[in-house]
């Protein structure tokens, strides 16, 4: 059916549909429109057969969940940000477990300075902790990933992230087809879990495991998410039979054929960049665009053939590995390894600045004309920068960085292209 | 010699008192522990040190719980020595299903599967979560003070050695005034811990307004046990404080355990009480009231207050202590010989 509605209801509803046994959360904007949609709809009957948890914070959030998931519940949360890395401790706990839980992202930055807004740097901080990570484009695939998240995770019992950018997806009204209960039913069966905490048949779970068995069971951990490269697309074409559409997978191609530049991205940037795109094909440059759903497993060799034909690849990012420079380029090059691409790293849209047509234009421009040093930051301000430097260079009590950026700039709005 | 022997007075102390099992006495008044029948919780064979107060304390507290809901019982488990000392795979003490998550989380982990049994129908299975006092007082505060407040249908105890023991003896928030740890080391103008510190926890469980919160000892292990068939009884969150030497961290001989346990409440530092939503509703009264030295001495960790005539005054400070928790929890008054 048909409706308008906010990213973070449908995601609610749809999670709904997935007959949810425990829902904890912690509320942090932008998940908190999330959590209060699953309140209302246990509070209202709609989702039956489930407990919601109002915790104390996204660590007991996390805790919760992993306690419910042991013993044998379909067990969801959903937090952001700051609120995932409280709970790092648990995420990478849940992981080692292999516990089938599944966890919204609404992407949102890390502080300090504190900011609200979207960019990725919450979730990549998290990227190796054994959960699989898929990133939603809109919220159409937003809702429909949770979805195959239960089935995914359930299947290999290993947790899954789906991600999906803070605001601008979860806040944002649009038109979804969402599922009907008979549909879900029919895709998602019920939970078996691979190990279970039952008086009747009693296991010792989470005991001590030390040097002569650590790195097997580490290396098992990593083995499971390499098998989820096949299962993400066998549950993709599961999903597709049921309800006809094509959502999720390891990543997304758009307007490949004959592409000599890729632009490579990650989540909602994508719907601008393919505008963008189909712009410079009706002026006759071949480009085309990428956008990963599976984050974690990084689809290596997926990734390096489809990138085969293109002579330039532009990664376009929303995250920043401080004193290193691009998350997913290094990940793109890993993939390109050993052959001749010429792979750009773009920073963009930190802490929600706005990532405009006008700039991916200049970008391209730039690209095209081979004037673009790497790593390149979309939209930076250099001269505002240069000037601080200078201002922290000659004053050692110069004061907090922010606040002297934020008085330079003057009472201007927030920078857009 | 067989003539002094037949005149010495014989102090049975397994009898009208609530040492292993009372089997001089009649069945009824008899520990679980002297039953053949016995649960067994944890198994023999774990890795603690010797005359360990943990690991009495968790045998006793889960084969009671496992008695009372008849076998149906899940236990969840904080880091630290009893999750260290009964595990490593793939080895197990545990006899019912066992999770260790975090150091931190044992009480949302909990409170997860207490969810997670309601919501499938089976609130017949119980879940225990446990920890040290590290575990409890400090590290899982946050969310045990979550779990108490919603109150989830979970019985948390806090197994309490007063310090860090499985990391070596470092200082806790239930480390007491002038004790030496790993942290707090006997140097300096205040050796040991210092004064007005730490935190009650058993009162802020009260402070919760939580159905039960009770303190118990391992030299008092009848009374430990009634307690936790209390608990098991009551539905909701429930808290018990079960105070376990330390042979290690304390520097005292593995086999003083259980009297230095009951030097401690003897003395008034470590009373014994119940309380239901937030009210005292009862104490176990000192039977034979000691000084704090009798206590304190025992133990290397107090070591230097017996030194010079500042370590005195520092345990006259500790008596002070004592006095105000017997007349806080009226533990001197007049009660028949038997109080339960």
């Amino acid at each position: 059916m048909l409706k308008q509605i906010e990213g973070s209801r449908a995601v609610a509803e749809a999670v709904g549909l997935c007959r949810p046994e425990v829902i904890c959360a912690y509320p942090i904007s932008p998940q908190t429109h999330i959590v209060e949609g699953c309140a209302e709809l246990i509070r209202a009957g709609t989702i039956q057969h489930c407990e919601f948890i109002n915790v104390e914070s996204e660590f007991a959030a996390l805790s919760v969940a992993i306690g419910a998931s042991a013993a044998g519940a379909r067990t969801y949360t959903a937090t952001a940000s700051q609120g995932l890395l409280f709970m790092a401790e648990a995420v990478y706990n849940a992981a080692g477990l292999g516990l089938p839980i599944v966890m919204t992202i609404g992407n949102r930055a890390i502080g300090a300075p504190i900011n609200i807004w979207n960019d990725h740097s919450d979730s990549m901080a998290l990227r190796d902790a054994g959960w699989i990570q898929l990133h939603a484009e809109t919220n159409q695939e937003a809702a429909d990933l949770h979805i195959q998240a239960f089935k995914l995770a359930e299947r290999l019992s290993t947790p899954v992230m789906v991600c999906m950018d803070g605001f601008i997806l979860t806040h944002a009204y649009e038109r979804i087809a969402m599922p009907d209960q008979a549909q879900v039913d029919a895709f998602l069966p019920s939970y078996q879990p691979r190990q279970v905490l039952d008086p009747a048949d009693p296991y010792s779970i989470g005991a001590m495991v030390g040097p002569e068995a650590f790195m097997e069971v580490r290396y098992l951990a990593h083995d499971k998410l390499l098998q989820a490269l096949s299962v993400i697309p066998e549950i993709q074409q599961e999903f597709k039979e049921i309800f006809g559409r094509e959502s999720g997978g390891l990543f997304h191609r758009y307007r490949l054929e004959d592409a000599e530049t890729v632009v490579v991205t990650m989540g909602s940037l994508a719907g601008t960049v393919k505008d963008m795109v189909d712009e410079r094909r009706a002026d006759g440059v071949r480009i085309g665009v990428i956008t990963l759903c599976s984050y974690r497993p990084f689809p290596l060799d997926a990734l390096r053939r489809a990138l085969q034909g293109a002579a330039k690849v532009i990664v376009l990012e929303k995250s920043l590995a401080l004193g290193f420079g691009g998350v997913l380029a290094t990940d793109v090059r890993m993939a390109l390894h050993g052959v001749d691409t010429l792979v750009h790293t773009v920073i963009a849209g930190l802490g929600g600045r706005p990532i405009t047509r006008k700039s991916l234009a200049r970008l391209f421009g730039r690209v095209e004309r081979g004037e673009l040093k790497d790593p390149h930051f979309l939209d930076l301000d250099l001269d505002l920068v240069r000037r601080e430097i200078d201002n922290q260079r000659n004053q050692i009590t110069a004061g907090p960085i922010a606040e002297n950026i934020l008085r330079d700039i003057g009472p201007r709005a927030t920078k857009v292209g | 010699m067989s003539d002094m022997t037949a005149e010495q007075k014989v102090k049975f102390y397994q009898k009208g008192t609530f040492t292993v099992g009372n089997r001089l006495v009649d069945q009824a008044r008899r520990s679980v522990q002297a039953s053949m029948e016995r649960s067994n919780a944890i198994t023999s064979g774990h890795r603690a040190c010797q005359g360990c107060g943990e690991a009495l304390g968790a045998r006793y507290a889960l084969d009671t719980a496992m008695r009372a809901t008849k076998g149906q019982l899940i236990a969840v488990n904080a880091t630290g020595c009893l999750e260290v000392f009964t595990t490593p795979y793939p080895e197990t003490s545990w006899q019912v299903p066992w999770l260790h998550s975090l150091f931190g989380n044992a009480p949302a982990v909990a409170s997860g599967v207490a969810a997670a049994m309601r919501v499938k129908g089976r609130q017949q299975v119980r879940v225990v979560a446990q920890g040290g006092d590290g575990g409890t007082t400090d590290i899982g505060f946050g969310c045990l003070s979550g779990m108490f407040e919603r109150n989830d249908d979970v019985l948390y105890i806090c197994y309490d050695n007063e310090a860090y023991m499985n990391t070596g003896v470092q200082r806790s928030s239930a480390t007491p005034p002038t004790a030496r740890t790993a942290t707090t080391p006997a140097i300096g103008p205040e050796p040991g811990n210092v004064f007005g510190t730490g935190k009650n926890l058993p009162l802020i469980a009260m402070a919760h307004n939580i159905p039960y919160v009770a303190t118990a000892s391992v030299a008092n292990l009848h009374d430990l046990e009634r307690k936790v068939e209390k608990a098991m009884a009551i539905r909701g969150a429930r808290y018990i404080h079960i105070f376990v030497p330390c042979p290690l961290g304390w520097g005292s001989a593995g086999h003083d355990t259980i009297r230095i346990a009951r030097l401690a409440s003897e003395c008034g530092l470590f009373p014994l009480f119940e309380a239901a939503h937030g009210e005292v509703t009862g104490s176990l009264p000192i039977r034979h009231k000691v000084p704090v030295e009798e206590y304190l001495r025992p133990q290397k960790r107090f070591a230097h207050l017996f030194k010079d005539d500042d370590g005195s005054a520092r345990i006259a400070r500790l008596q002070r202590m004592a006095d105000a928790n017997i007349k806080r929890f009226d533990l001197l008054r007049d009660v028949e010989e038997t109080p339960l």
